[in-house]
């Protein structure tokens, strides 16, 4: 699945400060159903406040956000989840002491009257880790403190995915993992978007982007420096993007991108 | 799933893993190692606490023989542990949080002496001095609930400046060396008269039959939805030995302790349901409820919770209030069993027992692990303890030294099971 028309969150023109600082310069940014974009860029190129800006903690100063074609305001996290985008930070929201479906129904527990609804509960977290063909967990019922890595990972996205969510953002999922960790997190990201999800990865790791990317957006010192399909590019290029702005006759034109150093 | 497992060998040993496999049946063996290599890796549970209280008992009845084990004093045994009990069941809500409060002790004191006045100066009925007191614990939990969780000072100094303070208000209510006795029947009977001998055996089969039939309702329930569950063997267990346990105590208590045959002195103390109702409360607040999840989750990462969309602050205050509140319960049962209130009610050792009696149950100081009934097991312990040295005569500094030392232990053996938790990845 590929790019199939209307995207389903697109920003235009945003453009963010926090004081004298101009964080995002007109940056235009648009994640379609069924795809992963990658999210790339330097450290202090702005991917993070990018997608604290989409989540609503930090909301744009000026600029347009749409939502499935309609105009959206992202004026706070509540706004983010009302519309189906679900965020997975880096360091993990999970907590140690409570099992895996507790910790996926966290603070939207189902109940009957005052009764929490276990049984409804758990064979839901089952029908979401089986959709995304998750069976690197012993059991559901565990404790997610006997949690390798990745597995807590595992956890943290198909929390995400657990809600009718429409986007799902991922802040650099395999920075603390190993090889075989790291593949079983990129599969489950793939898996994310083929069952119809938006997935939006920001990740450092060129081997991650490539391997699992539809298409990348790079950020240059808060500009977006271009978006390409990953089949379009080579490494070398993208990492160029990331460094410099431009590569060839790909990104901000020199001037711009000399303007900014 | 061989399809999705055809990346080799890690593949394959992932698959041995799958989190399908826990809807195989679960035989007494599987269920047994699995709760083995939970305690090896530092999920105590109440396993030190049954070994403490087993410990306790033989080592009492070896050095006294012909007292510890007599009717009155087993009687005796559970009324000394019905404060502490009480007391640390609304510990072990502030403890899951990881907060401490220091000053429930001296709070149960001035609840006690709340009540005691209501009854004696100003002649008020016994349910609307109950209800002034525990509405003053709850206004205390509140005020220490709200410096902690919206000023977010330390719980301990919030607690340590109102350990001071509310033993001013309990002398300044009683005035220096004073007492105010308690004698409206009903709170004197909390720990002081029996229900009937037959009332006792009809609430112990209800309890056992109740307890039953909910374990063995969810059991079935989760069969029949094929979900995680236990093996029907130990379930059926389990059920037993709480039907034991419960008829157990019934007979002990409802064995003739008269001190003369001229009379019958038998039953169950009144205090001991009031216990059974609060355990029951909480623990269903607990296990059965979003708020007492809520619980659990902010203790164990609160910034989890948050993100979760959970009010961080609302838990917290509320703790400190179900804690004070209870608190007062503490003090109104300790009351009924000193027959008065005195101006030092709740201040010395209390609130250390208390505390003890949760840890030694097995809730971790360190927060997000605890149940209600912690506080039973371990008030059990801190009263065989208490009523132990008393029988063998101890010297109160040599009460002072063991009893800080027993919550030394606790504390820890709850250290080195997180520390173990920690390296086995629990």
């Amino acid at each position: 699945m590929a790019d199939n028309g209307e995207p389903v969150l697109r920003l235009i023109g945003v453009n963010k400060s926090f004081g004298p600082v101009h964080v995002l310069h007109d940056v235009d940014f648009a994640v379609h159903r069924g795809e992963v974009m990658a999210l790339v860029g330097d450290n202090g190129a702005g991917k993070s406040t990018l997608i604290k800006s989409i989540a609503g903690i930090h909301p744009i100063d000026s600029g347009r956000i749409e939502f499935e074609g309609r105009p959206v305001q992202i004026s706070g996290p509540r706004d983010a989840a009302a519309l189906g985008i679900e965020v997975v930070y880096q360091d993990l929201a999970l907590a140690d002491n409570l099992d895996i479906v507790q910790n996926m129904f966290l603070g939207r527990e189902r109940r009957r009257g005052i009764v929490l609804d276990e049984d409804s509960m758990e064979e839901a977290a089952r029908e979401t880790l089986a959709r995304l063909s998750v069976r690197t967990v012993k059991s559901v019922r565990q404790q997610v403190a006997s949690l390798s890595g990745g597995q807590r990972q595992t956890v943290a996205i198909a929390k995400a995915a657990l809600w009718e969510s429409k986007v799902v953002i991922l802040d650099e999922p395999t920075a603390a993992l190993g090889v075989a960790q790291t593949r079983q997190v990129l599969d489950l990201v793939r898996r994310l978007a083929d069952t119809g999800h938006a997935v939006v990865l920001i990740s450092h790791n060129m081997n991650d982007v490539f391997e699992v990317a539809d298409r990348i957006t790079a950020l240059y010192l808060g500009r977006v420096a271009a978006e390409v399909r990953r089949a379009d590019v080579t490494h070398a290029q993208v990492v160029e993007l990331i460094t410099a702005g431009r590569s060839g006759d790909l990104g901000l034109a020199p001037a711009t991108a000399a303007e900014n150093i | 799933m061989s399809t999705e497992m055809s990346k080799g060998a890690a593949a394959a040993t992932l698959a041995d893993s799958d989190f399908a496999v826990d809807r195989r049946t679960h035989d007494v063996r599987s269920a047994a190692l699995d709760y083995w290599s939970r305690v090896r890796s530092g999920d105590l549970g109440a396993l030190p606490a049954i070994l403490g209280l087993a410990g306790l008992v033989v080592l009492f009845t070896a050095l006294r023989p012909e007292t510890f084990l007599s009717e009155r004093n087993i009687a005796n045994l559970f009324v000394q542990a019905l404060p502490v009990t009480i007391l640390a069941m609304g510990l072990v809500f502030v403890l899951l949080l990881g907060e401490i409060d220091l000053s429930a002790g001296v709070a149960s004191g001035v609840c006690a002496a709340v009540m005691a006045k209501l009854i004696v100066e100003a002649d008020q009925p016994w349910y609307v001095a109950v209800l002034a007191a525990v509405a003053v614990g709850i206004v205390i939990g509140t005020a220490i609930g709200w410096l902690v969780a919206v000023i977010r000072i330390p719980s301990f100094v919030v607690t340590l400046a109102l350990f001071l303070g509310l033993q001013g208000i309990t002398l300044r209510l009683i005035g220096e060396g004073g007492t105010v006795p308690v004698r409206d029947e009903v709170i004197v009977a909390l720990a002081n008269k029996n229900m009937p001998v037959w009332l006792g055996w009809v609430l112990a089969v209800l309890c056992a039959v109740g307890y039953a039939a909910i374990q063995l309702g969810r059991w079935q329930q989760q069969r029949a939805r094929r979900l995680a569950g236990r093996p029907l063997q130990l379930v059926a267990a389990q059920c037993v030995v709480v039907a034991l346990a419960l008829l157990f105590v019934t007979y002990l208590l409802s064995l003739d302790r008269a001190p003369s045959p001229l009379i019958t002195l038998a039953g169950i103390p009144w205090g001991v349901p009031l216990v059974g109702v609060l355990l029951i409360v909480c623990t269903f607040v607990l296990t059965r409820t979003a708020y007492g999840r809520h619980i659990y989750a902010v203790g164990g990462n609160a910034e989890a919770a948050r993100r979760a969309g959970i009010n961080v602050t609302r838990i917290r205050m509320s703790v400190f209030m179900i804690c004070s509140g209870l608190a007062a319960v503490s003090g109104i049962v300790a009351a009924s069993r000193l027959n008065s209130v005195t101006p030092d009610a709740g201040a010395g050792n209390t609130l250390l027992l208390g505390v003890g009696a949760a840890v030694i149950g097995g809730t971790s100081l360190f927060g997000g692990r605890g149940k209600a009934r912690d506080a039973v097991l371990g008030g059990l312990v801190v009263a065989v303890i208490a009523n132990g040295l008393g029988l063998l005569g101890a010297k109160a500094y040599a009460n002072y030294l063991i009893t800080g030392s027993v919550l030394l232990l606790a504390a820890s053996i709850d250290a080195l099971a997180r520390r173990r938790r920690a390296a086995t990845g629990r």
